[in-house]
């Protein structure tokens, strides 16, 4: 059993709290991702899970043994660095073939192993070669061996495609997944994309400030997001905010802004009534938006006037200006709109999403 | 090709570098000059019709002959070799570790002991020995080569620490963090990984190492004091200017010999040392 288990952990430096006391549970043979911004302390604890950072207060946790004091080489994990770190003195073969030869293997093991590997990955006709011959795709593929042969209990992953230029990153993206899903080995990978994380993660956990927001699915990060900086960070183009006032008229809840009036739906205003004649933030992915039909009611539309319209062919990225502010839509690739134009958004009752104006908790 | 290119190449980049070239080998012609001119034409004086300084019609090997039999200058040679290969070796072991341990190991104290260390080599030499004079006084090594590859340390050793750390704080982390991952320990690590990475960077401070011990004068004037324990650039001083009268042939031949050793091993590994100074690791 190869399950990780990280409890309460804290990183201190001399004047910086770089995590803040994490707490997670990663399953045998999931693949959990940590997303958030730089600084979030995501990097520390992947480096705290391998062994290059102490752990100033916590336990960490690799199958039933507690890790905290081991070093790095008696975890049994195995790691894939941003910028590859691969032996640049040794050839693509022995640089898969070191940690076997560190934990002495016998030679015709080492040789099954790397060659297994090397055709796993597609690099059998390089491994005589020097890393500094490669293209950034192959040497991230060769890092992937150098991980794979040892078959560790845990992979680690520390942003192993932000190298890569856009094309590239999202093929070896597919790579991973497809490698996870053949060799099923628990895996943490760091990243601060939050598309490689939706993608990639059977589960994902977004960090800001060394504190988890939340974990989950990546499609329950973005149906349910529970506060408003997960809202905002997952999903993309992002989730659009609007401060509100929650206002109640003929025994429904309104949500009151500049120009704007909208009915809070049902299952989300039963949970709101404490919130009468307070402030709340809104939210609204641009996807729930559309260019208002005539059977969409005045309460769940608004006026807006175009900026600027991006013409993507699947799609049209409208940014508008409503309510006092910025809004970005999606809508139908057919919508023909001029800047300065007025226009009417709909919305789906549906997305709509609101947070407390002093926690930024979802409501 | 831009018009006029060609002669801003001329007057910007070949001109200035046959002047350079031209002022930086003048003094090694005119050792080779020397050592090859015979007695004769040496002691002319300048303003003789007959004097033609740049140039030789009657070469003789006369002072490489006199250098030979009658001074002790293979055994200076042999000294010199002998001395500098040691200190060498024992400032590359010691600066190499020093130089990874402070750009590696987070300890305590390790920014305030790099610099303490760099300080003790801004010290100058010509201060420095007159306490060394007593240790080696003291430990009755006076005279020895011991005295020399005991002391050349004391500068040989900050200046090598600090060059490899320069270059080992070029060489990424992640690879000894990957390799500690891999199932090294920090030696394995660092014997396995980070010092074949730093070769180059070891090759120029072996060099330089080298040259600073093989040229080295004041310790050497002051330490050794016999003939027969001299270093070249002590005995040829010492032994080929006698009061005010200077040998001239034999002089230029002993410093012509003694600076082959030191040209040979920095065209051996020049390709090493220019990419050791310029640094830079590419993963």
């Amino acid at each position: 059993m190869s399950n990780v288990t990280i409890r309460q952990i804290h990183k201190r430096y001399d004047d910086f709290h770089a995590v803040k006391g994490v707490s997670l549970e990663i399953k045998d043979k999931e693949f959990v991702v940590l997303v958030g911004p730089s600084g979030c302390g995501k990097t520390t604890t992947l480096r705290m899970v391998a062994g290059l950072e102490t752990i100033t207060e916590g336990q960490i946790l690799i199958g039933n043994t507690v890790v905290n004091d081991l070093p790095p080489m008696d975890r049994d994990i195995a790691m894939v660095f941003q910028n590859y770190a691969l032996y640049p003195h040794m050839s693509v073969y022995d640089n898969m073939a070191f940690g076997l030869k560190m934990r002495k293997f016998d030679k015709s093991e080492i040789k099954k192993r790397v060659e297994n590997a090397a055709d796993i990955l597609g690099i059998t006709d390089h491994l005589t070669r020097k890393p500094r011959q490669l293209s950034g795709g192959q040497r991230q593929r060769v890092a992937l061996g150098r991980a794979i042969v040892r078959n560790p209990q845990v992979f680690l992953f520390d942003e192993p495609l932000s190298n890569l230029d856009a094309k590239l990153r999202v093929q070896m993206r597919v790579e991973i997944k497809k490698l996870h899903q053949r060799l099923a080995t628990t895996s943490i990978y760091v990243t601060h994309d939050q598309v490689e994380a939706m993608t990639l993660g059977d589960r994902v956990v977004v960090m800001k400030d060394g504190l988890i927001q939340q974990v989950g699915e990546p499609l329950e990060l973005y149906n349910s997001p529970a506060n408003k900086y997960v809202a905002g960070f997952i999903g993309s183009p992002a989730m659009n905010f609007s401060n509100v006032t929650i206002k109640e008229a003929n025994g429904q809840l309104f949500a009151e802004g500049p120009g704007m009036r909208i009915r809070v739906p049902e299952p989300i205003a039963a949970r709101m009534g404490a919130l009468k004649g307070q402030a709340a933030t809104l939210g609204i992915r641009p996807e729930d938006l559309h260019m208002a039909r005539d059977g969409d009611a005045a309460d769940m539309s608004f006026e807006a006037i175009v900026e600027v319209a991006e013409q993507l062919g699947s799609e049209i990225i409208l940014d508008v200006t409503a309510s006092g502010g910025t809004i970005v839509a999606s809508v139908e690739p057919t919508v023909r709109v001029k800047p300065q134009q007025k226009i009417r958004l709909g919305i789906n009752p549906i997305g709509l999403r609101f947070f407390r104006a002093d926690t930024e908790m979802a409501i | 090709m831009i018009e006029g290119a060609k002669w801003r190449r001329w007057v910007f980049f070949r001109l200035p570098v046959a002047i350079f070239l031209l002022f930086l080998l003048f003094p090694f012609y005119w050792m080779v000059i020397t050592t090859f001119r015979p007695d004769s034409e040496l002691y002319i004086p300048w303003k003789n019709p007959r004097y033609k300084p740049l140039w030789t019609w009657n070469p003789t090997t006369v002072h490489l002959h006199y250098l030979n039999g009658e001074t002790t200058f293979w055994l200076w040679m042999w000294n010199t070799t002998f001395i500098a290969v040691v200190a060498t070796a024992i400032s590359l072991t010691c600066g190499v570790l020093a130089g990874y341990a402070l750009s590696r190991l987070n300890f305590k104290m390790a920014g305030l002991l790099g610099t303490g260390i760099f300080v003790t080599y801004l010290v100058p030499q010509t201060l420095l020995f007159i306490p060394l004079a007593e240790i080696i006084r003291a430990y009755n090594i006076g005279d020895t080569p011991w005295a020399l590859i005991l002391t050349y340390p004391t500068f040989l050793i900050p200046f090598v620490t600090w060059l490899m750390m320069g270059f080992f704080k070029s060489i990424p982390k992640e690879l000894e963090e990957c390799a500690r991952i891999d199932g090294a320990t920090r030696w394995q690590a660092m014997v396995y990984i980070i010092i074949p990475v730093a070769i180059p960077g070891i090759l120029s401070a072996m060099i330089f190492a080298f040259t600073l011990s093989w040229n080295e004068f004041i310790y050497a004037l002051v330490f050794l004091s016999s003939p027969e324990q001299k270093t070249v650039p002590v005995g040829v001083v010492s032994e080929l200017i006698r009061g005010d009268v200077f040998f001239w042939g034999p002089l230029m031949a002993g410093a012509l010999l003694g600076s082959i050793p030191v040209a040979i091993a920095y065209s051996f590994f020049v390709e090493h040392y220019v990419s050791g100074l310029t640094g830079s690791v590419k993963g």
